[in-house]
């Protein structure tokens, strides 16, 4: 089975080397074919593994590749812990990976650096997989920070962008601040447990919980070890999944191409930070606390987030923060315990997201790289494929009965229902008005992009036509698990056994199976759905959206205008890239630039340094018509202090 | 290794000196292969089960006050040698053809130094030290004076003062310790008990020689002076080599000769340590200069070494390997900044010679025109910045593993180099390679070369190999870190130091 599995990380890793390196050689055939082989070799196999896992009944099982570095006792290694978690990952990852290789063929087509792209993708592949694979904090960190560095060069792809080469530093930026937090809840896993091995530590969980150790702070201050560890995770988390106030970056990382954002900024790298928290619930579920500040962060990104995402006008901004409020629900849903309820919708967003994207990437292609949405509309009669595989996507995504997303976006609504912790009116509150927003900016969308009145310019609607196959299969093939996946899923992943030991909930938490009892199979799950709040809620949104967006369509201007003070705010995004660049950006360098020439300048070498050297060279005035150069000045002082002091010392 | 780059050096400037260069260079390349495959040869012949000295040779010296020459490596002084002997030929390889002024007496320098410096990592004796250490001096002085920038004079001036006003209260302290062992052998030395004030003045004698060399907050400020005068290889060997001394220096020294004194004052050097990551952290992001940027860099990155050294003495016994993980995390600190910052400034110097300009601001969109160059370079900055899979990242993952469980603050500290560091390193990326072409002259700049390829290369196998794989190198160092930790640095108070 190890063969297997180095098969599955290698072979994209091997791809991305011989492209990268030899790209210009290779030629843009060989590129994509060589990349998309290895990728599509990684998927066969982890469809394999998954099937293994979830028919057979298979066992998880651990695996070592080498010893990366011995310090004493303490034994750092590479290796993988493959079980039903890492399994359902391998899935995702890969098969959004392969969908967006073969899109990228057609996105790509015109671009000077196409095998470089196809290099930077399957780059991603392996880091991904090393990531979900890692069966140590070691190479999770390892792998955390590569598929980091990869979406740092694929934001910053067309480097010639002022736009991009900013949020390209700002991701890896905000994202490092989130690592710092990552890095020291990794030293307090083994300050505390002694090992970074996943299976070590979370063993001795149950008993470090029982003596309940504590950091002390300061002198009167102390934090539980288990909040302190699981608190520093999950700021790892809020920087890789995207969560206030770590949001920020990712609706800049727009600025790279589309295919990068449906498979790093929606469907796989941003949905790291929850997969990584559902990977330590044996940890998670030891502290309230932690699952309280996790619940609190991830109600507040799902609403207002969602809420930001009304206002946009460019077509990728609005699924960029589509994705955020979508991440907000997932995180609440770990903040409940629901953990495979935050896996189920991070497995079916990953679908029907990347199909969103890359269904904005073909409008986008389709009218020459324009992304405003004011300058679309009517799209739906010349792009018959993208519309409705579009239409799947917005349904899947705003919870229709029977798309994926309503099976996976209703258990964490309903986790949150039964939730009686703290914050639980708060979650409460954001998850459903979340569902109206929702249903508003999909809508809005829609509408705009695709019905009524045709906005495009003249020149471009004239040559207006569906883009290449190799675009619209992708499309068709996400669109797929976009509707159906949640038929058969929805029974073992969310109420089943399929998770077994991979996720621990402790049983006081176990908000899930309480719902399990009431389950009877994914179609009356969806009738029942139609009873509910959430689905006339959703409802609401497309109402709302309708009137606004296609029947009376200065209507939402005229709203704007009377609510002047919350559209500013919203548009321009709480202020939150206005504080970061004045107080944290400016104030770093400021400050730096400060330390340098006071500190440094006038402090250190200006008083003490040359201060010295001129009480020396003034005592040694009188000399100077002695000796010729200054150097010999000073050496000469300094040997006379040296004598003295050396007399002193042996005669003492 | 110490005679033969020196000899080779001599031989230039008597034999072909400046009239027949290509020999000159070829002498240099040749004996600097030679010293890196001697250095190779020694990895097979180091035993890494014992802490004891290895490959002695000891010959006495000046027999009435018992000097001796004597030299000898253990699991510290090898890694150093090894990372001496291998940038010596990538410096002529750099040079060969990007000096043309005086290049003969130039690569004479540097092989001299570089035997000096083989010198200073295997000398087992302390004035022998001495004398390799304060040597060492001159050829850098020469280099930046010599070949240095416009404002070289302050540079060298600032330089020398700096490190021999250090290293002459060293000096004391060393003939102070050798007349009461009644021996110099370092070892010896080692084994002399000292009463804690004895022990604090030659802490603080021994302190000013390294942390100025190393260079600590807040006697730092030579290095950016010196970096930015001195010419691109003078600048690599200064980062990369001179550095490691301070840090070696307190290994060899500081902690086995003054353990109590330096428990004494661990909370200071840990004070400083941190000062110099965060506050270091925060100036190189305000640098206009590329190599004065670099040059902070470098400060901040020494100041994980000097964190993790000191750290052990606030680790209670019991603590699993976390001493241990500290002491590692130095080391590899050390050898893994000498590849990453000789790699940046080769990469500089790669940027100077084309267009004479070390400004940030002269730049902008070099991918444009070097993509070869930009693929390197971004290697080297990630590194730079710590990112894991590249040798950067160990120093600071053990170092702060290793702190976190003296103090909670202290990692908190350290901690910020993640951010800072990636900071400064990418943002002098973003202006320099990405964007759009700046001016003319960035549009003709034409790629780097086969050499420029070759060294870069080399540095980049090296910077990767070590992330990836640096179990062999830990192997190297642990006995003997964990023979210092062990004997080293227990109380000489209570009855001496005596394991052995």
């Amino acid at each position: 089975m190890l063969n297997a599995y180095l098969a599955i990380a290698f072979t994209p890793l091997l791809g991305a080397l011989i492209t990268g390196l030899g790209g210009h050689r290779l030629g843009k055939r060989w590129s994509h074919r060589l990349c998309i082989g290895a990728v599509a070799i990684s998927f066969l196999v982890s469809a394999w593994v998954f099937v293994r896992f979830y028919f057979q009944g298979y066992e998880a099982e651990q695996f070592t590749v080498y010893t990366w570095g011995t310090v004493g006792n303490l034994t750092l290694q590479v290796g993988f812990l493959v079980d039903e978690l890492t399994s359902l990952m391998m899935m995702v990852v890969t098969f959004v990976s392969l969908m967006v290789h073969i899109y990228t063929i057609g996105y790509m087509r015109e671009d000077p650096g196409y095998s470089r792209f196809f290099a930077y993708i399957a780059l991603f592949t392996f880091a991904m997989l090393m990531l979900v694979m890692a069966n140590n904090f070691l190479q999770l960190f390892f792998g955390w920070e590569a598929v980091g560095l990869v979406s740092y060069l694929l934001i910053g792809f067309w480097y010639k962008r002022e736009t991009a080469i900013r949020a390209n530093l700002k991701a890896f930026l905000v994202n490092r601040v989130g690592d710092f937090g990552f890095l020291l809840g990794i030293a307090g896993v083994f300050y505390w447990f002694g090992s970074l091995d996943y299976l070590d530590v979370f063993g001795a969980v149950p008993e470090l919980a029982a003596t309940a150790p504590a950091l002390q702070v300061t002198d009167n201050w102390q934090w539980p070890a288990l909040t302190f560890i699981c608190i520093c995770l999950f700021i790892g988390a809020m920087g890789k999944s995207a969560q206030v106030p770590l949001h920020v970056w990712l609706p800049d990382s727009m600025e790279g191409p589309t295919p990068i954002s449906a498979l790093i900024h929606a469907a796989t790298m941003v949905t790291a930070g929850v997969f990584m928290v559902a990977r330590m619930s044996p940890i998670f579920e030891y502290s309230e606390t932690a699952l309280a500040f996790v619940l609190v962060i991830g109600s507040i990104t799902a609403l207002s987030m969602g809420l930001v995402g009304i206002v946009q006008q460019d077509i990728k901004r609005v699924v960029a923060y589509s994705t955020l409020s979508q991440l907000g629900y997932m995180v609440v849903a770990l903040g409940v315990s629901a953990y495979s309820a935050a896996i189920f919708h991070l497995f079916t967003h990953a679908f029907f997201k990347a199909l969103l994207f890359l269904g904005a990437g073909a409008v986008i292609i389709a009218l020459h790289h324009e992304q405003d949405i004011r300058k679309m509309g009517g799209l739906r009669k010349a792009l018959p494929i993208t519309y409705f595989t579009f239409l799947i996507g917005t349904l899947a995504l705003v919870g229709t009965p029977l798309f994926a997303g309503f099976y996976s976006k209703d258990a964490i609504i309903a986790a949150v229902g039964t939730y009686d912790g703290p914050a639980a009116a708060l979650a409460e509150f954001c998850v459903l008005a979340g569902v109206f927003v929702t249903a508003l900016y999909s809508f809005r969308l829609l509408f705009v992009v695709f019905h009524g009145k045709s906005r495009v310019e003249e020149e471009t609607r004239a040559h207006l036509r569906e883009p290449a196959s190799v675009v619209w299969m992708p499309l068709v093939l996400l669109a797929i698990p976009s509707l159906m996946i949640g038929w058969w899923l929805t029974g073992p992943l969310l109420f089943g056994e399929f998770f077994g030991n991979a996720i621990k909930v402790l049983p006081a938490h176990d908000n899930l199976r309480e719902l399990a009892g009431e389950y009877h199979g994914a179609m009356s799950f969806a009738l029942h759905g139609l009873l509910t709040p959430v689905f006339w809620l959703m409802v609401a949104g497309l109402v709302v959206a309708w009137i606004f967006y296609s029947w009376r369509p200065a209507w939402p201007a005229r709203v704007a205008a009377m609510l002047a003070w919350p559209h500013r705010l919203l548009i321009n995004k709480y202020y939150a890239d206005q504080f970061n660049q004045k107080v944290m950006a400016d104030g770093s360098v400021g400050l730096g630039r400060r330390l340098w020439q006071f500190g440094d300048g006038k402090l250190i070498d200006g008083m003490v340094v040359h201060g010295l050297a001129g009480g020396v060279a003034w005592l040694a005035g009188t000399m100077r018509r002695l000796q010729t150069g200054y150097l010999y000045h000073y050496a000469f002082v300094m040997m006379g202090g040296l004598l003295l002091l050396l007399g002193w010392l042996l005669l003492r | 290794m110490i005679w033969l780059p020196i000899l080779a050096g001599v031989l230039i400037l008597a034999g072909p000196g400046e009239r027949l260069p290509a020999w000159s260079r070829r002498i240099a390349l040749l004996s600097s292969l030679v010293t890196l495959g001697l250095a190779v040869a020694l990895i097979p012949a180091f035993r890494t089960d014992t802490h004891l000295l290895q490959l002695v040779e000891r010959y006495n010296w000046v027999e009435q006050v018992n000097i001796q020459y004597f030299l000898g490596i253990d699991g510290i002084s090898l890694p150093l040698i090894l990372l001496t002997s291998l940038i010596l030929p990538l410096v002529v390889i750099a040079s060969w053809r990007s000096v043309s002024d005086r290049q003969a007496k130039y690569l004479a320098t540097f092989a001299i130094m570089t035997g000096l410096m083989n010198g200073v990592f295997a000398a087992q004796d302390a004035i022998l030290f001495y004398v390799f250490w304060e040597a060492m001096l001159i050829p850098m002085f020469l280099i930046i004076g010599i070949w240095g920038g416009p404002n070289r004079i302050y540079a060298t001036l600032k330089f020398f003062l700096f490190t021999f006003f250090g290293s002459v209260f060293m000096l004391v302290a060393l003939i102070y310790l050798g007349v009461q062992a009644q021996s110099f052998g370092i070892p010896a030395i080692q084994d002399l008990p000292l009463s804690m004030a004895a022990q604090k003045w030659i802490f603080v004698a021994f302190l000013l020689a390294f942390a100025v060399k190393i260079p600590m907050w807040p006697v730092h400020t030579w290095l950016p002076d010196a970096h930015v005068e001195a010419p691109t290889a003078g600048s690599v060997v200064l980062a990369a080599l001179m550095l490691k001394m301070g840090g070696y220096g307190f290994l060899r020294f500081s902690l086995p000769i003054t353990p109590d004194a330096a428990n004494e004052l661990t909370g200071l050097m840990i004070a400083l340590s941190l000062i110099a990551i965060v506050y270091i952290g925060f100036v190189a992001l305000a640098q206009q200069d590329m190599k004065k940027l670099i040059a902070y860099s470098s400060i901040a990155h020494m100041g994980f070494v000097t964190l993790g050294i000191f750290v052990v003495y606030q680790l209670a016994t019991g603590q699993g390997d976390s001493a241990l993980l500290g002491m590692q995390g130095a080391m590899v600190q050390m050898i893994s900044h000498g590849l990453i910052s000789a790699a940046m400034f080769l990469c500089v110097g790669v940027l100077y010679d084309r267009m004479h300009s070390r400004q940030i601001a002269d730049y902008g969109g070099v991918v444009n025109s070097m993509p070869k160059f930009a693929t390197l370079m971004m290697l080297f900055v990630m590194a730079n910045a710590g990112l894991p899979g590249t040798s950067g990242f160990i120093g600071e993952f053990f170092v702060i593993l290793s702190s976190f469980q003296a103090s909670f603050w202290y990692a908190l500290a350290a901690g910020m180099t993640l951010v800072l560091g990636a900071g400064y390193s990418l943002w002098l990326y973003k202006r320099v390679i990405f964007g759009p072409i700046a001016n003319d002259r960035v549009a003709k700049l034409s790629d780097v070369n086969n050499l420029e390829m070759l060294v870069l290369g080399l540095l980049a196998i090296g910077v990767l190999g070590l992330g990836l794989y640096p179990q062999p190198l830990l192997n190297i160092m642990e006995p003997t870190l964990q023979h210092l930790i062990e004997c080293g640095i227990q109380s000489k108070l209570d009855g001496g130091s005596l394991c052995q």
